[in-house]
């Protein structure tokens, strides 16, 4: 069965049918939006039901070919890497859909929306067949393609359904995107002339490239794409505009989703395609990925408005992705692909929560909050707890991922370039975000009533069907990660075995406990 | 001696011994997530689920006894938490089992007693939830047979604290205790996490056994891994220079500062530097660096202590140096271990009952925690009185009471180390006698200088009963586990034993100069708090009563090192992010663009130019491909 066509073409014909509602029709738009966004969840999860790490690198693959006569191919498949991201992607939609309900009706907002209910509800499902398009592709042009087009509804998400900069922050995004859209784009085609295969085929093109300066040049071209994408410092300007201009929804799939892009990017093109000139790259990204888990972290602290402070602290965490990918051990990068995953979650949920709040309020500013504990105890608290989750306390999904991230990093053998102090500067992170997630809490939810909160309504039952299976995703891949692990491991294995590393080896290795006692 | 091997263990109680983390864990779910439906019975609950808890660890302890003291140590797999890294399992052994009884028993009555104090309050409920969240989280802490998940209950006690100091945090106080407390300890926790680095980059493993079993071999940084433990120690156990912490930690209801901001989870960090002795014996630089903590600590504490006019914060002041005498102790190897653990469960007796003994003083007094407003409360509090009194007795060392065998040891052992240390920690048991005579007296003793509209009267029995079986414990803990080596031949198989164990000398030089400067310390307090007049308003003292006062300029410190450079920084960053970063990309844009006006007006009709600038995309591929295929 080719399920990942399937996976794209559902959204897709979605979005057609829901935008050919008749006029009016705003509430069956939304319900059906959310319908297609369901079925691609179950089809998703019935996909990966079936997924058997190990029995082969690709699963579900289609090749249809689609511009012969250069070698560009309509090319699908999943290994465990990309299966997580698009089940996160499937995940998220109908999470955001049903969070989004009003986002697009514009009653009582100081900015209407520009365009009507369903053609935000429309772009949402294009926008999650592009997500999962890219995940899947294997033909990098075709990968290349959705990396652009899925620009284009977010750009009018943002543009037409944002706060009161929405211009000014979409064609920022779209102008910082497009630029590493290009770059990307001329690497992609000296890529496929130099390697002088006549195919845009991923798995073909590992290997392809051996000259080492070729590969410096066209892994720049990538590289700078998914920097700015991801972001990474200093390429992060456009994402607290864009973050805290889009809609709550928008904001959630651009943040946990979209930018994942980026670091999927490095650790499946960048590592592969161009393994020495990655190793070569090592220092200069590692030093960019730690300024950025600093500052962002920093930065994040200063913040006086809710979704500018979460977007900051996205950049910090970023900055720990892209070090787990290019410390390159198995716990590093695996901890890397899990951080994706579970970033999205804790940042999806604090999105959506600082959503609701900005919704009832009309404000996204933390000062005009105080007290919210007060009056919405069970806001306060899915507050609370997806803060904690973005501050990586132990029990919460983010915490395996960041500890496996710093601890992998911190055993790094790769080309002895002295990971461990990049570790030990991305672990002050633990206290920095301490210190932006509880200053925020405590700003908006506690102390007396501010008069302003004093109305307040606690979470529906719409919220609470939003927030509840994120804080239950949560928990659960806190304290059990094992599930996405087993999937994640393999894969990460094959990349890092591409790209030939030494694999990390203890310096006074001991038996595992597993055995008598010790 | 070397600690005996761990077993693999599977059947028995001891095979399910998670029930006791997994009992108070669903009872904090069912209060939590039943949300006002449990509001009528869920203190019931709530205790319940910590008693049950007891009982596990109570047949636990029972079936370890029953094994043969070499075969004390059981290792009981739970799950693979993350593959290929950390195996989830519980270790118990006679250390984690006597932090289990403790957390367990006191964590009992605690609950109980918060039946009574909490009465009244809208959100008994939700207090008792997070109650048993602590108990599960402590529970982890010391049962997880590695770092990884002790790390998990590390942070869940963090959490636990957090929620409960900001229980009322509807005041600004309490919200901004709360967080100082969390942040101030994650400062530890980095520490801690480092330390787990070096450990899994040494030995490729979390788990106790094997790596502590290889802890003393050649080239392990057992002295940085040490020194890094000692960080989170140092957080959790508010010792110096983490300690600024828990005297705000006292916006807690009182039952909080007393399960867990005195009796059991600030003691986490002399588990933690006892469970992993074997790093510190292999690195004499950390012990070292250990034992000036502990005896820094505890003079710093007891000097807090004598200043302080919050009963609650003179406590807390004592709570801080009783950790220091422990910390000193585990800082001294095998031969403290004992002395330190057993001390922790004294303290963890006195301490609670003199918490819930100022619990019951104030629920009398309608919350009035300034001494200098009590006095005279023997008469019509009588049972909190003895309790306390005894609970009392027992912290300054008087003869044969717990606290007199437990520091006694840590004195004599610490004075075998180094005479420096131990002399200090004699002048630490001397301050300790002159600063709670001072809260005794002040409290129970002397005029009564009460508010007017004060009328205080004895606790409900739900509240006396607790007090009166802590001072129990109070009165005899010590002896049990003293007298005999008993303790520390039942801990000796976890954590190992000195080659010559101490003996006793009640009447050595040190041990009758402590009783003296006790006897001077309390006689002094009594003159000067319990025979003559307390000013209602504190005097404004010496220099060194305003630096007590200040906690030793702590807060100050902090302020003028930590957060002051620290908004500057932030305000920098912000700064340069808007007007460096931003403002150099939208520079280059507005270059190319001709101006930055340039760049909003291109918005409009921005449709077209993106469609215009995607074919023109298209058509540069389409060219580059039909190059490319004709070369």
């Amino acid at each position: 069965m080719p399920w990942l066509s399937i996976l794209i073409a559902v959204p897709v014909l979605g979005a057609v049918a829901v935008a050919l509602l008749p006029k009016g029709s705003d509430k069956a738009a939304k319900q059906l939006a959310l319908g297609v966004s369901l079925v691609v969840l179950v089809l998703t999860l019935v996909m990966a039901v079936q997924f058997a790490p190990g029995n082969g690198r690709w699963a579900f693959q289609e090749t249809y070919d689609w511009i012969p006569s250069f070698g560009v191919h309509y090319a699908v498949a999943v290994d465990g890497i990309a299966l997580v991201l698009i089940a996160l992607s499937a995940v998220l939609v109908p999470i955001v859909i049903l969070a989004s309900w009003h986002d697009a009706d514009g009653t009582g907002a100081d900015n209407p929306p520009k365009r009507s209910v369903k053609t935000y509800f429309s772009l949402l499902l294009v926008l999650e067949a592009m997500m999962i398009g890219v995940f899947a592709a294997t033909d990098i042009f075709l990968f290349y393609v959705f990396f652009e087009a899925m620009l284009i509804p977010m750009y009018f998400m943002i543009g037409s359904y944002g706060g009161a900069q929405r211009s000014y922050a979409a064609v920022k995004f779209l102008l910082y995107s497009l630029f590493g859209g290009l770059l990307m784009l001329v690497a992609v085609i000296a890529l496929y002339s130099i390697a002088g295969k006549s195919t845009f085929l991923f798995p073909e093109l590992i290997g392809a490239i051996q000259d080492p300066t070729t590969q410096k040049w066209l892994f720049a071209g990538f590289f700078i794409a998914f920097a700015i994408k991801a972001p990474l410092w200093p390429f992060h300007t456009w994402l607290p505009d864009a973050a805290a201009q889009a809609p709550a929804g928008a904001a959630v799939l651009l943040v946990g989703v979209l930018d994942k892009v980026g670091t999927y990017g490095m650790l499946r093109f960048c590592l592969e395609l161009f393994p020495d000139a990655s190793k070569f790259f090592i220092p200069l990204v590692v030093v960019l990925s730690v300024i950025g888990i600093v500052y962002g972290a920093i930065v994040a602290i200063g913040q006086t408005d809710m979704k500018r402070l979460i977007a900051y602290t996205s950049i910090s965490h970023f900055g720990f992705i892209a070090l787990g990918v290019f410390a390159m051990t198995a716990n590093s990068a695996a901890g890397a692909t899990l951080y994706m995953v579970n970033h999205g979650f804790s940042t999806g949920a604090l999105f959506l929560i600082a959503g609701f709040l900005i919704y009832r309020r009309g404000s996204s500013y933390i000062a005009d909050y105080g007290g919210v504990r007060n009056v919405a105890p069970l806001l306060a608290g899915t507050f609370l707890i997806a803060g904690l989750s973005g501050l990586s306390l132990p029990g919460l999904s983010s915490f395996v991922s960041e500890f496996m991230v710093l601890v992998g990093t911190f055993s790094s053998p790769v080309e002895n370039f002295g990971f461990e102090i990049p570790a030990i500067i991305g672990a002050t992170g633990v206290v920095l975000a301490a210190i932006y997630i509880l200053w925020m809490y405590k700003r908006v939810a506690t102390g007396p009533t501010a008069e302003s909160v004093s109305g307040m309504k606690d979470l529906n039952g719409r919220e609470k069907l939003v927030i509840v299976p994120l804080i239950a995703l949560i928990i659960g891949l806190g304290f059990y990660p094992k599930p996405l692990l087993d999937v994640i491991n393999p894969a990460v294995g094959t990349t890092l075995a591409n790209v030939s590393v030494p694999a990390f080896a203890p310096a006074h290795p001991v038996a595992d406990q597993k055995g008598a006692g010790q | 001696m070397e600690p005996a091997e761990i077993f693999p263990h599977s059947g028995g109680v001891i095979g399910v011994s998670w029930l006791m983390i997994a009992l108070p864990l669903l009872g904090a779910a069912i209060l939590l997530l039943g949300g006002r439906r449990t509001d009528r019975w869920g203190h019931f609950l709530g205790v319940a689920m910590s008693l049950a808890s007891f009982v596990v660890g109570v047949l636990t302890f029972v079936e370890l006894l029953g094994l043969g003291e070499e075969q004390r140590r059981r290792v009981v797999e739970l799950f693979e938490f993350i593959p290929g890294m950390v195996n989830m399992g519980l270790l118990v052994d006679p250390l984690s089992i006597s932090f289990v009884l403790l957390i367990t028993g006191v964590g009992s009555l605690i609950h109980i007693y918060s039946i009574g104090y909490m009465s009244h309050d809208p959100g008994r409920r939700r207090f008792f939830a997070y109650l048993n969240l602590f108990v599960a989280a402590m529970l982890l802490l010391v049962l997880a047979d590695n770092y990884v998940g002790m790390f998990i209950g590390w942070e869940g006690v963090g959490l636990a604290s957090y929620l409960l100091i900001g229980f009322w945090q509807h005041k600004p106080s309490a919200a901004t205790a709360a967080q100082k407390a969390f942040i101030v300890n994650r400062v530890g926790d980095f520490g801690l996490l480092v330390a787990m680095f070096l450990i899994w980059t040494t030995f490729g493993s979390f788990a106790y056994g094997p790596v502590l079993g290889a802890a003393g071999d050649a080239n392990v940084p057992a002295t940085a891994i040490g020194l890094l433990l000692l960080l989170g120690a140092c957080g959790k156990s508010a010792q110096l220079p983490l300690q600024s912490w828990l005297l705000d930690a006292m916006e807690g209801p009182t039952p909080v500062s007393a399960l867990i901001h005195a009796a059991t989870m600030v003691t986490a960090g002399v588990y933690l530097i006892v469970r992993s002795g074997a790093f510190f014996q292999a690195a004499p630089t950390a012990q070292l660096v250990v034992t000036i903590v502990g005896v820094a600590t505890l003079l710093a504490g007891a000097i807090i202590g004598t200043a302080k006019d919050d009963i609650k914060k003179a406590l807390a002041g004592s709570t801080m140096s009783q950790i220091g005498y422990m910390v000193l102790a585990a800082g001294l190897g095998p031969i403290g271990y004992a002395f330190a653990i057993a001390h922790l469960i004294t303290h963890g007796f006195f301490k609670a009952s003199m918490f819930l003994g100022a619990g019951s003083v104030m629920h009398a007094m309608n919350d009035e925690v300034d001494m200098r407003k009590y006095g005279g409360l023997a008469s019509v509090m009588k049972v909190t009185w003895a309790t306390f009194g005894l609970g009392y007795l027992a912290i300054i060392g008087f003869p044969l009471l717990s606290g007199y065998w437990t520091k006694d040891g840590i004195i004599e052992a610490a004075m075998e180390h180094s005479p420096i240390l131990g002399w200090l920690a004699v002048i630490g048991a001397g301050l300790t006698g002159f600063y709670m005579s001072r809260v005794f007296f002040m409290t129970f003793h002397g005029k009564r200088r009460w508010a007017e509209d004060a009328h205080p009267h004895e606790s409900p029995a739900v509240m006396t009963w607790p007090l009166i079986l802590l001072s129990i414990g109070s009165v005899f803990g010590g002896a049990f586990l003293i007298v005999g080596n008993r303790f520390m031949t039942f801990l000796s198989p976890a954590v190992g034993a000195p080659e010559e164990p101490l003996g006793f000398h009640p009447f050595s030089v040190p041990g009758i100069t402590t009783l003296v400067l006790v006897a001077i310390g309390a006689g002094y307090a009594w003159t000067k708090y319990g025979r003559s007049e307390v000013p209602a308003v504190a005097p404004r003292g010496s220099f060194l009563t305003t630096f007590a006062r200040r906690d030793l300029y702590g807060d100050a410190l902090n302020e003028s090192l930590f957060m002051r450079p620290g908004q500057w920084l932030t305000r920098l960053a912000v700064f340069f992010d808007n007007r460096g970063v931003d403002g150099l990309v939208n520079g280059l844009a507005a270059g190319i663009g001709g101006s930055s006006g340039r760049l909003r007006r291109i918005q409009t009709g921005f449709a077209r130019s993106y469609a215009l600038s995607m074919l023109f995309g298209a058509a540069v591929v389409a060219g580059a491909l039909l190059l490319v295929g004709n070369l």
